[in-house]
């Protein structure tokens, strides 16, 4: 089996003169959980946007070992998947268009039943015909789960996993992270306490 | 989850010249289908280029009936100023659409980038000729257009159209971050876009008012050949701008 490995080295980000965190080194392999805390606004979200190559560290490398080679998280789509609130899909597209195109720019081929067991995963099960543009804020973070997971990433990054989610929803995000352990990395970025559980390690933003 | 994704057709790091044609494809076919179901972009361009036609069929339409050089040059003006206004107005939309719906940053992660600008480059150019194809009909039937070389014509108008296609959308990229992103479209666009228009106006009065071919051949290599080198440029710095 394949392992992946997550490495940062001095990593530093920021907006404008605004850093938001600095020197941060640490290393996760193939089954380890990283959780991120923080209060808002302490670069929880913008830490794992570094992660998927969305935005650029202003200091410090990140990259990913796999299959014998490193990445630039950049490069490193493919290996990634990213949940996030921010993250939007096509309202005007159905849940199962969304994940056929997805898909086929994924270079994946799945069938309609591949596309149903999915949706029926992340609970949409019956709803894939319909726009998403008509899901409730819970079904469309669903999707997004969905979206993520289509290509068994071996990096999982999870943005307020359970932000608008139910008690069924949460039961999602336990199943996907224990599975996610077997497949490889997860972090987690959230400022629910209640999901420092999930963690093998807790990194604490803030205080720059 | 039970079913399980052959790891033979997992997106591979080093994309192959297969994938990015089907994601190629992919995303073209989601913009067309988003397209016809929004009406974002189509919209914009026929409105903007049928209130031109109109506009010009009630001011000046009398042109139509002379066939002088003069006449035939001002025609040609008008029919380039309806189509590339109308392609400032709507070209942009492509890149735009998906930085104010916010699904940038999924497409980002998820597609090569080769891929989505191949795939949005298609839709501009098949939005285009649409437009083309709408506006000198308007033309024809409204300013009384008469076009002595047909052939001539239609390929005068591909290949501006392919020109226009190339520019707008490296262009539409490179301003969907952007604020003011319409003002800064037309400010930018404008100056690459002028020489060709230049030429592309003289190969269409040409054509109408019944040049040979070896007349407009000029004009049609140079519009190619622009068309050709933008694309190319493009191909090379989409990735950066994609990434920035």
């Amino acid at each position: 089996m394949t392992s992946i490995r997550l490495e940062l080295q001095d990593v530093a980000a920021g907006y404008g003169a605004r850093v938001v965190f600095y020197g941060i080194t640490l290393s996760l392999r193939q089954g380890e959980t990283l959780v991120v805390a923080g209060a808002n606004g302490s670069g929880k979200s913008t830490f794992l946007r570094l992660l998927c190559g969305l935005q650029a560290p202003t200091r410090g490398n990140v990259f990913y070992d796999w299959n014998d080679a490193r990445y630039d998280p950049r490069d490193a789509g493919s290996l990634i998947g990213w949940v996030a609130p921010d993250l939007a899909l096509y309202r005007e597209l159905t849940g199962s268009e969304n994940l056929r195109f997805f898909a086929a720019v994924r270079g994946l081929a799945l069938h309609n039943e591949q596309i149903d067991e999915l949706l029926a995963y992340v609970g949409l099960g019956g709803r894939g015909d319909d726009w998403v543009a008509s899901y409730s804020s819970g079904m469309t973070h669903r999707m997004r789960y969905a979206y993520a997971l289509m290509h068994k990433p071996p990096v999982l990054l999870l943005d307020e996993p359970t932000v608008t989610f139910d008690e069924r929803g949460v039961e999602l995000v336990e199943r996907v992270v224990q599975t996610q352990r077997q497949r490889g990395i997860t972090v987690i970025a959230t400022n629910d306490a209640r999901e420092l559980r999930f963690a093998d390690y807790v990194l604490t933003l803030g205080g720059v | 989850m039970d079913h399980e994704i052959s790891t033979a057709k997992f997106a591979g790091i080093r994309t192959p010249f297969r994938q990015i044609m089907t994601a190629m494809q992919a995303v073209l076919i989601k913009d067309v289908r988003s397209e016809l179901r929004t009406r974002y972009a189509i919209n914009a361009l026929i409105l903007f280029a049928a209130g031109a036609v109109v506009a010009v069929s009630l001011g000046i339409g009398f042109f139509g009936l002379r066939r002088d050089a003069d006449s035939l040059r001002i025609q040609a003006v008008l029919l380039w100023i309806a189509l590339l206004f109308a392609a400032l107005n709507g070209l942009s939309r492509s890149f735009v659409h998906e930085e104010e719906t916010r699904t940038l940053a999924s497409l980002r992660l998820a597609a090569p980038p080769l891929a989505v600008y191949l795939g949005k480059f298609w839709f501009n150019l098949a939005l285009l000729l649409v437009l083309d194809t709408v506006t000198t009909l308007l033309f024809v039937m409204f300013v009384r257009v008469q076009v002595a070389n047909i052939p001539l014509f239609v390929s005068l108008l591909a290949a501006g159209s392919l020109c226009l296609a190339t520019a707008t959308t490296i262009l539409a990229a490179v301003i969907a971050k952007a604020s003011f992103k319409n003002t800064l479209f037309a400010v930018l666009a404008f100056p690459l876009l002028a020489p060709t228009l230049i030429v592309a106006i003289e190969g269409t009065a040409t054509a109408l008012g019944g040049g040979s071919w070896s007349e407009g051949f000029s004009a049609l290599r140079t519009l190619l050949a622009y068309a050709v080198a933008t694309f190319v440029a493009s191909l090379f710095l989409f990735r950066f701008v994609w990434e920035a």
